[in-house]
Order: C-alpha cells, then structure tokens, then sequence
C-alpha cells in the first residue's frame, strides 16, 4: 500500500486539466518510477494523486504537419527507443532513454515525467536541449509551447502552471533533418544507475561531408539543470572537420558548464569527463555523419 | 487528525489467461493485488522501489516491477505471473527447467522475475547477442551470484526455440 490521500484518474486530456484545477496541491503521476518510489521513502507521503497514465492518446510517435517530431508525454522509453520514426530521425535520443534505469524501468518511465521531474541527471534531458526541444502543456486557456530551456526553472523545477499537464515534446524539423548524434552516459555502474554526467553531441555536416555546419552539445548533471555548450557551439560552425577541432571543441565546453561537487563525483572529475566525453561525442557524431578524419 | 476515507476501485483484467475482476484498496500496488487478491506468491516482494526485479510480471507482454505500478492501472490489462507458466498437470515449461538444469537458482528469490523478463526475451524470437542478453536482464538481482548460469538458461532456451545450435 502506498502512503496516498487520494488518487484521482483523469479520463481524458480536459480531465486531467479539470482535476488539476479542482485539486491544485495534487502530484501528477504519468509511469510512477519516480513519485511512487518518493512516497515508499516519505517524501511525497500521503499526497492526491492525479493519475494520467491511462490516457493513451499521449502515446506514440508521429510528424506533425510542419514536419516536426511529436513524441507524446507518456510514450515510454522502451518505445522510444524501438520508434522507427526516432531511429530515422534522432536515433540518439532513442540511445539516450535506452540507458534510463533498466529494462522494466524503460517500460514504466516516460519521457513526461522524465523532463516533468526538473532533475539535471535525466538520460533524455540532455538530448532534448541539444535538439532545442519544444515542450507542449494542455492547460484551462489552451495549449502552450515554450522551449525546453526555458522550461527548465531550477533543480526539481519546471514551468508547469496551475491546471496544466504536459502533453508532448516535440523537435522541429531544422533542428533534427540532417543531423547525426551521440550520447554518453557517464556512471559508476551499466544498469540501474544515474549519471555521474550525461554528454550529447550532435552534427550537421556540409554536403561534401568536409565542414561542421553546425555542432550543438548540450550536459546533464554539468549544472543544476541540463545546459548547452554554446562556446564549443560557435567554435566549430563552419570549421573543417579534424582531430584538432575536436580536441578545441571539447575544451571548449568549460567556457559554459558548471558542475557541482556531490557524493557521486567531484567537481574536478566532473570537469575531465565532460571535455573527454564532449570529444568522443563529437567523433562519434562525425563518423556517423559520415565525416572522416 | 483528519480521517482517512478509503476509496476503493473495481478493476478488470485478465491473470494467465483468465478474466478477473476484483474490487481493491486505490493504496495498491500490483503487487500488493496480485499477492494478497490472487495468491500469486510468485510475485516477490524485495526492494518494493524499482530496483530489484523480485516482483517483475508482464503486463501485455512487457515486463514491469508490479510494486511501482498501481493496482488500479491493471484495468483493461493483460497480466502474467510465473504461476502461468506452468502446464496443464504443473508442467515446467522450457525456461524453467532451464533454470533447474543450469543451477541458475539457488534461493529463488529472484528466480520468478528473472524467468519473466526471459519469456519477454524468448517471445520476441529474436537471436540475441551476450552482450545483449545482459544488457536486457540487468533489471534484476540475485545475490546468490547466479548471473551466469541465468545467463546460460536463458541463452540455451532462446537457442533450442531458434532451432539452432548453441555456439560454444
């Protein structure tokens, strides 16, 4: 039995909305690997809950109109990962969730919850800034779109405004046509474990495969949210493509991150992983692309 | 102090096979339902946050720990435990005797789970890698260290169903 008030099931989108407003100091919970965990060890004991993990029309993958990726908010990692819309458009993404937790945990976890949570360790955070994100809420006066890197306020905060659930993350198209990605996942263990860092890089080549058109690489756990690199950013647009612009781009990450000291590792430590994980990303990246060094 | 008013919720669903229903306590876990409603007791209860894999079952032919999944999310669910592996006459199935002849179970704590997440793995029909293997059964624990004996059960078992030769 878990320690709960209330629980609240929403029927639909406008009444998961409803109950938001009728009960405004209710936890939502989408897959549960978080809140429910937090209520076993007392944090979030003897909450309302609001339950929208039925709601399947927040399921599945598609294109929108415009062309860009729609990932509903409760499309599960696993799914993710076994898209074959993300395998043929941000494959890195389905790689990043496909490092979440472990098996049974990739089943429950979703992708909502996942970014909902504000928590700078999150496997598929880093990806998301990377691909510039845009998250879409349902709320009382309609839908609202805001990227992602505004969404994130601080640690565990999120801009969820009162009555609002999160429907879908979605990447627009110039931001993920023609671009190939990598992520690390940096962690003391290869299962059931959170990252000590999380790196994801991703590439756009010129047509000759010679030149970065544009490179973005974005960190988790590198700051109290996940954050963009912009200095490596700029420094490798337009540049051709060698091992020295790799080695430049990777030290160049330490202009924008900020990672703390904690249990898990040291600030110092956090620093030299993030510019060799940025490195091997970028490589990675390349390669994929079909770059050669 | 404020009174707790319990709320209780009618969920249907099918076990091994067979349409059920059951009027429960919303405070459920899966566990908890299947357990204390049905019997199951092959539906471990460990960690009872995610972690150990003890109370694994599939829920439409996915795995998921049952004690971080609401009761009343069942509804409408397909659910199968270990005890629906067995045959008509208590039978082993193929995995399972697997497990006894590989000696991939000492205590057999983790044994229903791990078993669980194999059937997902077998059922897919696909081929899988070691590494592969590892990678989808590291959601459990065994602390009598049998991880590679499980390994072995489950690899001989997905080689014998491919109809192929288990490589040395």
């Amino acid at each position: 039995m878990y320690d709960m008030k209330a629980l609240y099931q929403a029927k639909d989108v406008a009444d998961a909305v409803a109950l938001r407003l009728q009960h405004p100091d209710a936890q939502i919970i989408a897959g549960g690997s978080d809140v429910l965990v937090q209520m076993r060890e007392g944090k979030r004991a003897g909450v309302e809950l609001i339950s929208i993990y039925g709601l399947d029309e927040l399921r599945g993958v598609r294109l929108e109109a415009d062309g860009a990726l729609r990932i509903g908010s409760l499309t599960s990692f696993s799914h993710i990962t076994r898209d074959p819309l993300i395998q043929k458009h941000v494959n890195v993404l389905g790689e990043a969730v496909d490092q979440v937790g472990g098996p049974q945990i990739r089943n429950i976890g979703t992708i909502g919850g996942n970014t909902c949570n504000g928590v700078t360790s999150a496997d598929s955070a880093s990806t998301l800034f990377a691909y510039d994100a845009v998250i879409e809420l349902m709320g009382p006066d309609g839908i609202r779109r805001v990227p992602i890197q505004e969404f994130y306020i601080r640690a565990g905060k999120v801009d969820i405004r009162p009555g609002e659930i999160q429907t879908a993350v979605l990447i627009a198209k110039d931001s993920y046509e023609n671009t190939h990605g990598h992520y690390i996942k940096y962690a003391m263990r290869n299962a059931m474990d959170i990252a000590t860092l999380g790196t994801s890089v991703n590439v756009r080549l010129s047509d000759d495969r010679r030149t970065v058109e544009r490179a973005r690489v974005a960190f988790g756990v590198a700051g109290p949210i996940p954050l963009r690199a912009v200095h490596a950013e700029e420094l490798a647009a337009g540049q051709p493509i060698s091992a020295e612009l790799a080695e430049s781009f990777a030290r160049a990450v330490r202009e924008d991150i900020n990672p703390r000291d904690s249990w898990r590792a040291a600030k110092d430590f956090r620093m030299h992983i993030a510019v060799e994980s940025a490195r091997r990303a970028f490589l990675e990246s390349v390669k994929l692309a079909g770059g050669e060094l | 102090m404020e009174k707790h008013v319990t709320q209780y919720q009618t969920v249907h669903f099918n076990l091994n096979g067979r349409d059920v229903e059951r009027t429960v306590d919303v405070r459920a876990s899966l566990t908890d339902m299947l357990r204390n409603d049905f019997r199951m007791t092959s539906v471990k209860k460990g960690c009872e946050v995610g972690e150990c894999g003890a109370c694994n079952v599939l829920i439409d032919g996915e795995a998921f720990n049952s004690c971080i999944y609401l009761a009343v999310w069942a509804e409408g669910k397909h659910i199968r435990t270990l005890e629906g592996l067995l045959g008509p006459n208590g039978e082993l199935s193929d995995i399972q005797q697997a497990f006894v002849d590989e000696a991939a179970i000492q205590c057999g704590f983790c044994s229903p789970g791990f078993i669980l997440t194999a059937v997902e793995i077998l059922e897919s029909g696909k081929e899988y890698t070691d590494e592969e293997l590892r990678k989808l059964l590291s959601g459990h624990l065994c602390r009598c260290t049998g991880y590679e004996n499980i390994l072995r059960a489950v690899k001989k078992t997905m080689y014998r169903r491919l109809g192929k030769p288990m490589p040395e």
